[in-house]
C-alpha cells in the first residue's frame, strides 16, 4: 500500500525539527495520509473510543490518587471525601467507575468485531495478540481498582480471587499469603493494589503503542475481509476517518454521560456503599458485570483447580485464535455457517454473563456447563472444522467493487 | 449455599453477633417481597431535593435515629450546602452549637464543648463494641451511605428497562418499606427469635432494630402530618442527601453536557456525511452513473 501523498513541512521550524526528529512526518503518516479501506463501518471506531477511554481513564485517576489514602482505616473515608469536599470529586470518581465499565463495554465491542470480521488472520496474528495482553492488563487493572474502594464487595472481592491462586496444588498457599503480604487480606494487599493499579494503565498505554503500531504496520482489516488493492480501495485517515471515530466518539460519550450523571451506581454494587468488615461476609459476591463470564465459567466447574484453570483458559484461549480458525476467508459475511456460530458465541457470552450473577445452585449451575462447553466448543472444535468443512461465499474482487455492488 | 448464608446472617444476628445488620442488606433482601416504589421528589433526571422534606426528615434523624445510628461522614457545614437542606450558615452553626463534642482543651485533657460548622455528627457510641454491647450484639449501622448501600434485586428484565427509565431509587425503596414494615405480632407461625422483630421486608423477617416510628412521635414545624408514614418518607428522603449530596448539581451540570453533546454529535454527523459523500457518492450511484466519472 503506497500512501495518499508524503509528508512536506511547511514552517521554517518544522523543517528545522523534520531534519532532526521526524515527529511530524510519523504524526503525518499516522493519522493523516494513512490509508485506511473506505467501506470500514462504525465497528472501527472503537479503537478509537477505547483510546479516549484510557486516556479519560488515566486523567480522572491520577486527580483521584491527589485525595485518595491507601489505608485499610482510610480508604473507605478518603473515597467518601471525594465524593463530599473535594470540588467536583464526586463527577472525577464517577467518571472514573463508570469509565471502567464503558472501557470494558468498548473492548468487548472491539473484541467481538474482530472475530467477526476475522481480524486475527495473517498478517494480523501479532496485532490480535497485543489486544489479548492489553484485554488482560485491563482485567488486571480493574479488578485492583474496584478493591480500592475498601467496601464490603471490594475486600471480599479481593479475598476470592486472591484465593483462586490457592488452588495451585503444592505453592498455592504460600502465593496466596505472598499476594497477600500477610495472612489475609489487609494493609499491604491494600497498598500494593493501589500501586499496581497505578502502574498498569501506563504498560496498557505502552503495550497499546505497540498495538497500534502492528495495526499499522499490516494495516486495517475491513467488512470484506479482501486487503485494498489499489488507492481506490482507501481513503486517508485524515479527514475521513478521523470525521467519523470523532462523530462515534461524541456518540460514546453520551451514552457514558448517561450513566454518570444520571445512574452513576447503577453499574456498581450497592454493598460497596459498606466499609470493609471482614468479620462479615455478604450474601452473595458478585464481581463486576465485566467479569461475570469467567466467573460464570470458574464455578460450572466443581473442582476449584479445575475452575481456575476453565477460567484462565477461557481468556488465553484467545490468543491461540489465529491458528485455531483454518478458514481462508476471513470475513463472517461470506462465511455463512460461521455466522450462525459466532452469534451463537455471542449470545453465550452474554448468557455466562447473566449466570454469573446468580447463585451457583440448581439450574444455574447445569446452564453455565453447557454455556462453558460450547464456549471451548467454538474456539477448539467449531473454528478449526469449519475451515474444512465450510462452504463460503464468493468474494468480491475488492473493496471498492465490493462497495459499488452493495449500492447498485 | 446462598439459603445457608443467609439462615447463619439471621442467626448470627439473633446471636448477637457483631454488626450482622449492616451486612445482612442489599443482594439478601430477595426473600423479601419487592418494596412498593415511592415517588420522590428526587428521582429522574429533572429530580430535586425537596428543602422542606429534608428540614423534616432531619429532625426525624434528630429525634429518632440518631439515639443510635451515627453519620459520620456528615458535618454541620454541610446543612447550609447548596443543593441540600437550604438552611443558613447561621442556622447550621446554631444547630453545631446544640450539640456536645468531645475534643481537648490546651493542655491535653478531655472536654466537651459546643459544636462548630467544622464538626461532623457525634456518633451515639464511643466505638462499634459498645454500639453492639448497647444495642442487643447488634452495631446499628452507619447511616452516611446507607441509602446506597441497601437495595433489592430487579431482575431480568427489569434492570435493563431501568437503564432507560432511570429507576436507581432501589434504596430509598427498600428503607422506606423497611422503616414500615413492622409486624407485630408475627404472622402465624413465623417463630421470632427472642430480642427481633418481624419485619416484612427485612431478609429473613428477623430484625434486631425495634420499630422506629409511631404516629405522633415527632412534631413538624411546617404542619406536615405528624404520621409515621410521613416521618419514614421525610427521613430516607434525607438519608439520600446524606449519601448524595451532591446530586442536584450532578443532574443540573448533566444536562448542559447531554445538550452540548447533543448539538456536537449532531453538527459531527453532518460534517462526516459532507466529508464522505466525496467518496461514497451515494446519489450519482443510486442514479445508475459510475462514480469515477462524475464530479462534484
Amino acid at each position: 500500500m503506497s500512501g495518499h501523498a508524503t509528508y512536506q513541512p511547511q514552517s521554517g521550524f518544522m523543517k528545522w525539527m523534520e531534519r532532526r526528529l521526524p515527529i511530524g512526518g510519523l504524526i503525518h503518516s499516522s493519522f493523516v495520509v494513512y490509508p485506511t479501506p473506505r467501506n470500514l463501518n462504525y465497528l472501527w471506531t472503537f479503537g478509537g473510543i477505547l483510546s479516549m477511554m484510557l486516556a479519560i481513564q488515566i486523567i480522572t485517576g491520577i486527580v483521584l490518587t491527589m485525595h485518595y489514602t491507601p489505608h485499610v482505616d482510610l480508604a473507605f473515608k478518603s473515597v467518601e471525601g471525594i465524593m463530599r469536599d473535594v470540588n467536583y470529586g464526586w463527577l472525577m470518581r464517577y467518571l472514573h467507575a463508570n469509565g471502567a465499565a464503558m472501557f470494558f463495554f468498548a473492548v468487548y465491542i472491539h473484541i467481538f468485531r474482530g472475530l467477526y470480521y476475522g481480524s486475527y488472520k495473517e498478517p494480523r496474528e501479532v496485532l490480535w495478540i497485543l489486544g489479548v495482553i492489553i484485554y488482560l492488563l485491563m482485567m488486571a487493572t480493574g479488578f485492583m481498582g474496584y478493591v480500592l474502594v475498601w467496601g464490603q464487595m471490594s475486600f471480599w472481592a479481593a479475598t476470592v480471587i486472591t484465593n483462586l491462586f490457592s488452588a495451585i496444588p503444592g505453592v498455592g498457599e504460600a502465593i496466596v499469603t505472598w499476594l497477600w503480604g500477610g495472612y489475609a487480606v489487609g494493609n499491604p494487599t491494600l497498598n500494593r493494589f493501589y500501586s499496581l493499579h497505578f502502574l498498569l494503565p501506563f504498560v496498557i498505554a505502552g503495550v497499546v503503542v505497540l498495538h497500534v503500531w502492528a495495526l499499522h504496520v499490516a494495516g486495517q482489516n475491513n467488512p470484506t475481509g479482501i486487503e485494498p488493492k489499489s488507492d481506490k480501495d482507501t481513503v486517508p485517515f485524515t479527514p475521513y476517518a478521523t470525521m467519523k471515530d470523532g462523530f462515534f466518539m461524541v456518540c460514546f460519550l453520551l451514552l457514558y454521560c448517561w450513566f454518570v450523571f444520571y445512574m452513576p451506581n447503577f453499574l456498581g454494587h450497592a454493598d460497596n456503599y459498606i466499609p470493609a468488615n471482614p468479620a462479615v461476609t455478604p450474601a452473595h459476591i458478585v464481581p463486576e458485570w465485566y467479569y461475570l463470564p469467567f466467573y460464570a465459567i470458574l464455578r460450572a466447574i466443581p473442582d476449584k483447580l479445575m475452575g481456575v484453570v476453565a477460567m484462565v483458559a477461557a481468556i488465553l484461549v484467545l490468543a491461540f485464535v489465529p491458528w485455531l480458525d483454518t478458514s481462508k476467508v476471513k470475513s463472517a459475511r461470506y462465511r455463512p455457517l460461521f455466522k450462525q456460530f459466532f452469534w451463537l458465541f455471542v449470545a453465550v457470552c452474554i448468557g455466562l454473563g447473566w449466570l454469573g450473577a446468580k447463585p451457583a445452585e440448581g439450574i444455574y449451575v447445569v446452564l453455565s456447563q453447557i454455556f462453558t462447553v460450547y464456549y471451548f466448543a467454538f474456539f477448539l472444535v467449531i473454528m478449526p472444522l469449519l475451515g474444512i468443512f465450510e462452504k463460503t461465499k464468493p468474494l468480491p474482487n475488492s473493496i471498492s467493487e465490493s462497495v459499488l455492488d452493495a449500492k447498485a | 449455599m446462598a439459603m445457608t448464608i443467609q439462615r447463619n446472617l439471621i442467626a448470627l444476628a439473633v446471636a448477637g453477633s457483631l454488626a450482622a445488620a449492616a451486612a445482612a442488606p442489599a443482594l439478601a433482601a430477595e426473600a423479601a417481597p419487592p418494596p412498593p416504589r415511592v415517588s420522590w421528589s428526587f428521582s429522574g433526571p429533572f429530580g430535586k431535593f425537596d428543602q422542606g422534606q429534608l428540614q423534616r426528615g432531619f429532625k426525624v434523624y434528630r429525634e429518632v435515629c440518631a439515639s443510635c445510628h451515627s453519620l459520620s461522614f456528615v458535618a454541620f457545614r454541610n446543612l447550609a450546602d447548596p443543593g441540600g437542606l437550604g438552611y443558613s450558615a447561621a442556622q447550621a452553626t446554631a444547630v453545631a452549637a446544640e450539640y456536645q463534642i468531645q475534643d481537648l482543651d490546651d493542655a491535653g485533657q478531655p472536654v466537651e464543648r459546643p459544636g462548630r460548622l467544622a464538626d461532623y455528627f457525634p456518633k451515639p457510641f464511643p466505638n462499634a463494641l459498645a454500639a453492639a454491647a448497647a444495642n442487643g450484639g447488634v452495631a446499628p449501622p452507619d447511616l452516611s451511605t446507607m441509602a446506597k448501600a441497601r437495595t433489592y434485586e430487579r431482575g431480568f428484565p427489569w434492570f435493563v428497562f431501568d437503564m432507560f427509565t432511570q429507576y436507581q431509587e432501589q434504596g430509598p425503596d427498600y428503607i422506606h418499606a423497611l422503616l414500615l414494615g413492622y409486624r407485630d405480632p408475627p404472622p402465624e407461625g413465623f417463630k421470632l427469635p427472642p430480642g427481633a422483630h418481624y419485619n416484612e421486608y427485612f431478609s429473613g423477617h428477623a430484625i434486631a432494630m425495634p420499630n422506629p416510628m409511631s404516629d405522633g412521635q415527632v412534631t413538624y414545624d411546617d404542619g406536615s402530618p405528624a404520621t409515621a408514614a410521613q416521618y419514614a418518607k421525610d427521613v430516607t428522603a434525607f438519608m439520600m442527601w446524606a449519601a448524595e449530596p451532591h446530586m442536584m448539581a450532578r443532574k443540573r451540570i448533566g444536562l448542559q453536557v447531554m445538550i452540548f453533546l447533543i448539538v456536537l454529535a449532531g453538527l459531527m454527523y453532518f460534517t462526516k456525511k459532507k466529508i464522505w459523500h466525496q467518496v461514497e457518492r451515494p446519489r450519482e450511484i443510486a442514479a445508475g452513473q459510475d462514480p469515477d466519472k462524475t464530479t462534484i
